[in-house]
This record gives structure tokens, C-alpha cells and sequence, in this order.
């Protein structure tokens, strides 16, 4: 008998066991966590430790091949259209429709969401306003820097009021100015109940987080707060962290 | 002009180099020259430039304005001599995928006139981590793999300069660490490397940086001049409540510039100096816990965004 997790709505996310084979190889590797409501979870690991086959399945892209994993309430398992309504994705390389104005992204990524139209001019406008674009509304995406288009990226991530927002190194390359008001806008969100599922190579980024997971070869190596786990591993920073950690991988890929 | 053709010890000059693409001004102005075994990084953003000078340099494409040397050879008139003694490692991973692992080294090795086995010596240390999988072809190596096979690849004729545009972006912190080791040792057999990266963390490493921004080099010098020439004193200040603590700080009237770093944030103050006392008791009047405040060095990141803010 497979054991059923208790659904309890304060928890985001519960991974139990979560497993990934392809093959002989074990990508993800009995993986269990739970991610509370208006949480910033970090998600770290090295290069090929897991982190994307693991956000895939979290997402409902990609369907377990073990364990358990219940994302806003739905079982990515066998719910996974339900999974992605309710939730938000941006990443590095994902980016909005540079031939469609500020505007026109913002409206046909809501009316993909089915959000109503009265719903999506009254939010825009708010959200033109949050990011001081007020002057950008008509300007076509492909014309803004890139700083302002991760911004605005982010921001249609949540537009539709996700539960949960995915963030795959949503500030790669970012210019160190923007990279801090990136994360205004996380905390900004939290603040609105949005529970934050984040991976990043920057780890000053990994402090921000309210807990932070480090996976090593498929596995969970360790899971706590930043403060704790710098005291655990008798560290002065994350980064020290991670390279204790990531420097045990025995994978060939690095 | 010709001196600077005779000068052996300068591997890279740039005088007045300008770029535009349609109204876009992708460069403006740049200036400077590398010199003959330096690592050379150029730090900033995406968009700020970077890989426009590098596609210069490699004489992929041409400048609008200004006069580029490299290894003596004009990047315009010489651009055979240099594509013969350059290495250029780009962005995007740009071998072929359908080829294996040796048959792209030795397809680049033959394109330059040379064997695998002459030059070996040069990649040895990187190449043995790959050769295990040398039959493997190279779209299925994994993002470290194929980083390391391209830089073997950029290498195998023994370039008097190397080119490297963001080898290290969106790779893991230790895989980040291990790159820089191997640009050492090269570095060590006398290879002039230039290598550009977002990562400001990465500028230690380098003899010198240029800070690049919106086309335009910010500052030219070592590491550990342009944290010398940082124009306040700054303080890290930490508390229980980070995000609240920004806030706060922000909201100081004689705050200069505040920015999160990690578990810590930065501050400089209007009138040059911070009284620690006053900022103790203005923190713990809004209610914060465990308060600590201690004057730091600048690290690169802090230069960086002093000088992009002016």
C-alpha cells in the first residue's frame, strides 16, 4: 500500500521520497521536503546534482518514476494540469515576447491563465506603478534592458496570483544594482502569501532565503536555515557551505 | 601608431574603440591595452558590451570607429595573423555536437596545421578529465564536459592569446573555482588570457579588470586599486529582522547608498562617517535585535555599483 500524504494547506510543497530514473541512472534520488506558505526556498546544488530534473517534476513537467510530491494542493504525479494552473515559472532563458509591448505580454499571459480582462487592465496598472514603467507600458519588451525585462519577466510570473512561484536562476548575469531590486520583488511577493522556490549560482542570493536545500548527487545533503547551516558546517558564509558540500559529488559531471 | 606594433610586451591594445548596431551604441570609447601574460578580466552585466569586443578582437566583426592591436596585428589589416594565434573560447557552446569529443580536438588541431600530440602538453591537464569520454560525441557531455572540451579546443594550437567569453556563466561555485585553477596554470605557461564574466566575485582572480557598463569601461585597473579607490567609508550592519533592517537603513536621511550582501548589509553615509552609537540606538528604537555594526573593506561588487551610479 502506497502511504498518501496528509494535504495540510499550509504546506506548499511536500516531496516524499521523490525519485527520477532514466534509465539505470537515479537523476533524483528519494528527495523528501516539505515548503511552507510565503516561504523563500533556495534551491541549491551543483552543475548535474538534480536541481532541474527535480523542479520539473515539482512543476508537472516531468512525472516521477518514485516517491510522492504534492505542489498547491495537486499530486504531480497524476494532477499535473492542475499543478501548472497553479503555478508560476520564470528562468534565466525564458523570456517575454519581444515583438509584443509591455502591455500585450502582460495581457496574453494573464488570458492564458483565463484571468479576466477587467482583472488584467486593474493589475496592470498596479504593476506599472510597482516598477516605476509607467513610461514603458507601450514600449516593445525586445527594446528594454535586460535588467527591466527580468523585472518584468518575474512579474508575469505572478500575475495570475500563483501559490507558488519557481524561479530557475532568475538573475544570471544581471547587473549587481537590479539583482538587489530583483529581490525586493521576491519579498514583495512573499508579502502577498506567494510562496518562493528559487535556485541560484550567486551565493550572497542563497542568505536571502528562508531555508535553503543543497543537493549532491540526486540526494538532499542538507536542509535547514542559512544561519544554521553556517553554524553546522562551521562556516562563514553559504559559499563556504557549498563547497564543502558540492566538493563530496562523486558524479562525473561538474 | 607602429610603435605599438613593435612593442612585444602588449598582447592587446584598444584605442577609441566605438561600436554601434543601428542607434544601439553597443561600445563607446574603450581604451586599453593588455599586457603580454596577464589574466585581464572584463566584469559587468549582460548586455554591457562584453562579447561585442571580444567578436572585435577575434576579428569576427568590425569596429565603427578606433584601432585595435593584438599580438601587434591589426585587428582590420592583419586579420589572417590573428585568427592564426588566437584562441577564442564563445559564449555559446560552439563546437560540433554531432562530432565526438576527439574528433572535434583533432579537427580543430588540423585547422590550425597541428596534431593533437604537438601540443598536448598545453591541454593535458584538462583534456585527461574528458578523455575518459573521448568517444562520446560532444552533444551528449555535460555542461562541465563540454566547457572543458572547449576550452581544449581553444587551445590546441597553442595561442599566444586566448579569448574567453563568459566561460564561467551559469556554472556551480566549485566547478567556477576549479576554471579559474585551470586559467592559472595556463596563465603559468605563458598564455595571455582574456576573459570576461558577470560574476564580480570572479575579479580577485584576475591581475587586472576593466568594469564595463552600457558599453563603457567604468574603471581599468588591478583588483585591489579599484577597492582602494572607493570613496566612502562603508560598514556592514546586521540584525535579526534583514529585511526590515534595509528598510530602516534605507529610510535614514543621512544614508548614502545601502545594499544587501548576503547575510549583511552595506551602508555608506552622506556625511562620510557613521557614528556607531547613533545608528545603534536608531535601530533599536525600531526594534531590532541583536545588533552588529563593524567597518568593512569594499569588495568589487560594491566598486562596481558606486561607479555605475555616477
Amino acid at each position: 500500500m502506497e502511504k498518501t500524504i496528509q494535504h495540510n494547506p499550509d504546506q506548499v510543497i511536500v516531496a516524499e521520497n521523490l525519485t527520477k530514473k532514466f534509465g539505470k541512472f537515479t537523476a533524483v534520488d528519494h528527495i523528501s521536503f516539505e515548503v511552507k506558505k510565503g516561504e523563500i526556498f533556495g534551491f541549491l546544488g551543483a552543475n548535474g546534482a538534480g536541481k532541474t530534473t527535480a523542479m520539473r517534476m515539482l512543476c508537472g513537467l516531468s512525472i516521477p518514476t518514485g516517491g510522492k510530491g504534492i505542489v498547491a494542493g495537486y499530486d504531480i504525479g497524476t494532477q499535473t494540469e492542475l499543478v501548472k494552473k497553479s503555478i508560476g515559472y520564470m528562468s534565466q532563458k525564458f523570456s517575454l515576447y519581444d515583438d509584443l509591448k509591455v502591455w500585450e505580454n502582460i495581457e496574453l499571459f494573464g488570458g492564458i491563465y483565463g484571468m479576466k480582462d477587467a482583472e488584467i487592465r486593474e493589475k496592470t496598472d498596479s504593476l506599472m506603478k510597482l516598477l516605476n514603467f509607467e513610461n514603458e507600458r507601450d514600449k516593445l519588451v525586445g527594446s528594454l534592458p535586460l535588467g527591466f525585462k527580468q523585472k518584468l519577466a518575474f512579474s508575469v510570473s505572478i500575475f495570475h496570483s500563483p501559490k507558488v512561484v519557481f524561479l530557475d536562476e532568475p538573475t544570471g548575469g544581471v547587473d549587481p544594482i537590479t539583482r538587489r531590486q530583483f529581490w525586493e520583488l521576491i519579498y514583495d511577493a512573499t508579502s502577498r502569501g506567494i510562496t518562493v522556490f528559487v535556485t541560484t549560482h550567486y551565493m550572497d542570493e542563497a542568505e536571502y532565503c528562508d531555508r535553503v536545500s543543497i543537493m549532491v548527487d540526486g540526494k538532499i545533503e542538507a536542509l535547514d536555515t542559512p544561519r544554521n547551516l553556517k553554524k553546522q558546517f562551521n562556516a562563514n558564509n553559504m559559499d563556504e557551505v557549498f563547497q564543502q558540500l558540492a566538493r563530496k559529488a562523486k558524479r562525473v559531471d561538474s | 601608431m607602429n610603435n605599438q606594433n613593435n612593442n612585444p610586451d602588449i598582447a592587446v591594445h584598444c584605442e577609441s574603440v566605438s561600436k554601434n548596431y543601428k542607434d544601439v551604441e553597443a561600445l563607446r570609447n574603450i581604451n586599453f591595452d593588455v599586457e603580454r601574460g596577464e589574466i585581464f578580466g572584463i566584469i559587468g552585466p549582460d548586455g554591457a558590451g562584453k562579447t561585442t569586443l571580444f567578436r572585435i578582437l577575434t576579428t569576427l566583426i568590425l569596429a565603427n570607429e578606433g584601432t585595435a592591436l593584438v599580438d601587434g596585428f591589426n585587428v582590420v589589416g592583419d586579420y589572417r595573423d590573428i585568427r592564426k594565434r588566437v584562441g577564442y573560447m564563445p559564449g555559446r557552446f560552439s563546437l560540433y555536437q554531432d562530432l565526438t569529443v576527439e574528433e572535434n580536438l583533432n579537427f580543430f588541431a588540423t585547422v590550425f596545421n597541428t596534431t593533437i600530440e604537438e601540443n598536448y602538453d598545453l591541454v593535458k591537464d584538462i583534456y585527461q578529465q574528458i578523455e575518459p569520454f573521448k568517444n562520446r560525441r560532444a552533444g551528449k557531455l555535460s555542461g562541465g564536459m563540454k566547457q572543458k572540451l572547449a576550452l581544449s579546443c581553444a587551445l590546441i594550437h597553442k595561442p599566444s592569446v586566448l579569448f574567453l567569453d563568459e566561460p564561467t556563466t551559469g556554472v556551480d561555485p566549485v566547478s567556477r573555482k576549479e576554471f579559474w585553477g585551470m586559467l592559472k596554470n595556463l596563465k603559468a605557461q605563458g598564455i595571455t588570457i582574456l576573459v570576461s564574466t558577470p560574476y564580480m566575485d570572479e575579479a580577485s582572480l584576475c591581475d587586472r579588470i576593466a568594469l564595463i557598463q552600457n558599453g563603457e569601461f567604468l574603471t581599468i585597473d588591478t583588483p585591489k586599486n579599484i577597492v582602494s579607490q572607493y570613496k566612502n567609508k562603508l560598514w556592514a550592519v546586521e540584525s535579526d529582522e534583514m529585511h526590515k533592517l534595509l528598510l530602516d537603513l534605507r529610510a535614514n536621511e543621512t544614508t548614502k547608498s545601502c545594499f544587501a550582501f548576503g547575510d549583511k548589509i552595506h551602508i555608506s553615509m552622506d556625511n562620510g562617517d557613521l557614528i556607531v552609537d547613533s545608528l545603534q540606538k536608531l535601530l533599536l528604537e525600531k526594534g531590532h535585535t541583536n545588533i552588529f555594526i563593524r567597518e568593512i573593506e569594499p569588495t568589487i561588487e560594491d566598486c562596481f555599483m558606486q561607479l555605475s551610479q555616477r
